[in-house]
């Protein structure tokens, strides 16, 4: 039982590369920002 | 005699570069660890905090780092072994130091990360796939904003309108060039669009007509100052669909100081109650309300903060681009301002969200676990190969920013794209390509930064600007930890 640390997220970045990119999320500048490029906070058109 | 020796966990750290694949933050009671090459984020307590620091500044070696940590008295033997017992059961699980497994495959030059994979140029013909476009539909504006990158409008150029023609070229242009993807985008922006509402009421006619003959998913945004955004414009952009991005700086002083009208006089008396009905008009869907911070509002959580108070809920500011010798511009010694405002930003929207008032800041809206693909993350924006601006006259450029620099002409939506390779430039880079990207922790949430933003301060794609890139640094931080204490107040 872990007493000093917690998970809050368990990412799975490196899956993705096995399954590649299918190009088809929104381009991230365009989204709300229009100045920079996060891509961190845009949703996989897969997942959807 | 035979000696039994047990291998400790870490040994396989000893060769890694740590700071580049994990990064760890501590503000108040609440600490983490994000490990970079999975996503995972994880919670630390004060003596985890201390051991896993330790243990990247002693290189991985666990021994080094009990011993450090003993000699210093900060921490019993019995908690840091119990701690570094907990972070070898992460490292067993996939779930810390894990290491890059892409960066030898991408690093070499010439090497297009999106090739085949995203985007970026097809291999037969070198010919671009472009899925998203920003159409300036008027280099005009009725704003006269002090910071403007467009120039107030023209870009550098005359004061024009796109003709309906051009955008029926453009959006032609789209539909052949994005080949196989079926999502494609098409953006409203200016100077202001609704200048020449009646272009985008046909382009948004003629744009979903040739989404069904080629059988394309099309997602159109408008970005607008609000000055026009009366009931009528209001009720085009909701029957049809278009999400919108809203220009609002924040407080009343804050935005009449940068956003004047023609005349000298502040705009947003008139904007803010157009902003107000046209987002109670859709049902709070599909917005943003999206504010520019300069080096005279450094407290810009307060502007995020008063735009929540005036109703709105989806919310975004950003750092203003501009000539560093005007006296907005963000300077290096502002940093330590726009580090609290974005800890006063990710304390008070979760307190405000606790309080039963809903509000989401577009770069706290990190998804850990759903985001974009690898692909995705290594080439950023797609500026210059996957997404593209014409200009009035049918020009093409990288992106919005680049409109009217010669020197980054692609070519237009008659001609086509005429350098390729300045295509294939921007194609190729990406963060294994870029100065510090490799090695940096935030590489796959920032991308390597805003290619406009790079060439701007550097002449260089490759070269990150060093402002810019330490404010996303900065933001990502403070987005981590909103996870971070979202997670802490949901258990």
């Amino acid at each position: 039982m872990a007493q000093h640390i917690v998970t809050l997220q368990k990412g799975a970045l490196q899956a993705t590369a096995q399954t590649g990119g299918c190009g088809e999320c929104q381009t991230s500048c365009q989204s709300a920002c229009k100045t920079s490029c996060t891509v961190g906070n845009q949703v996989c058109q897969k997942s959807e | 005699m035979v000696t039994m020796t047990t291998t400790a966990w870490w040994s396989d750290l000893l060769n890694d570069d740590l700071a580049a694949n994990v990064f760890s933050f501590a503000c108040g009671d609440y600490g983490f660890v994000y490990d970079v090459n999975t996503n995972s984020l994880h919670g630390l307590d004060q003596a985890a905090l201390q051991v896993l620091e330790a243990l990247v500044a002693c290189g991985g070696n666990g021994d080094k780092a009990r011993e450090q940590l003993q000699a210093a008295g900060a921490l019993e033997k019995s908690v840091i072994d119990e701690v570094l017992e907990e972070l070898g059961a992460l490292k067993a699980a996939g779930l810390l130091f894990t290491k890059d497994l892409w960066r030898e495959q991408f690093l070499p030059a010439g090497t297009a990360v999106a090739e085949d994979v995203v985007a970026g140029l097809t291999k037969e013909a070198g010919t671009p796939l472009v899925k998203a476009m920003c159409l300036h539909i008027a280099h005009d504006c009725n704003l006269r904003c002090t910071y403007c990158f467009a120039g107030t409008g023209p870009f550098g150029g005359d004061r024009s309108m796109m003709s309906e023609e051009v955008g029926r070229q453009a959006i032609d242009f789209l539909m052949t060039h994005s080949q196989g993807r079926r999502h494609v985008e098409i953006d409203f922006f200016g100077g202001e669009p609704l200048m020449n509402l009646d272009v985008v009421r046909a382009l948004v006619r003629y744009a979903k007509e040739k989404a069904r003959e080629y059988n394309k998913i099309l997602k159109l945004t408008l970005t607008t100052n609000g000055v026009l955004l009366d009931e009528e414009a209001g009720r085009f952009l909701n029957e049809e669909g278009l999400s919108v991005v809203l220009s609002l700086d924040g407080r009343r002083e804050v935005h009449d100081r940068m956003r004047p009208y023609v005349d000298g006089t502040g705009s947003y008396n008139e904007v803010l109650p157009n902003l107000q009905a046209f987002v109670e008009s859709r049902g709070h869907r599909d917005y943003y309300v999206r504010g520019t911070f300069t080096r005279e509002n450094l407290d810009f959580a307060a502007d995020v903060l008063h735009m929540h108070d005036c109703g709105f809920r989806e919310l975004s500011v950003e750092p203003v681009v501009g000539d560093p010798g005007e006296d907005y511009a963000l300077r290096e010694e502002d940093l330590a301002a726009m580090d609290k405002a974005y800890r006063q930003l990710a304390e008070e929207i979760l307190a405000r969200r606790a309080a039963g008032q809903p509000m989401r800041f577009f770069h706290f809206e990190l998804d850990l676990a759903h985001g974009p693909c690898l692909a995705k993350r290594l080439s950023g924006c797609g500026a210059g190969s996957e997404y593209m601006a014409v200009a009035p006259n049918g020009d093409l450029y990288p992106c919005h920013q680049f409109v009217g620099q010669e020197a980054y002409r692609l070519g237009s939506v008659t001609e086509g794209v005429q350098r390729p390779a300045l295509s294939r430039q921007f194609a190729e880079a990406h963060i294994y390509h870029k100065q510090d990207c490799p090695t940096c922790w935030a590489r796959f949430l920032c991308s390597g930064g805003c290619h406009a933003n790079n060439a701007g301060a550097n002449g260089d794609l490759l070269i990150p600007a060093r402002g810019s890139c330490a404010l996303a640094k900065m933001r990502l931080k403070w987005a981590l930890y909103a996870k971070v204490l979202e997670g802490a107040t949901e258990r």
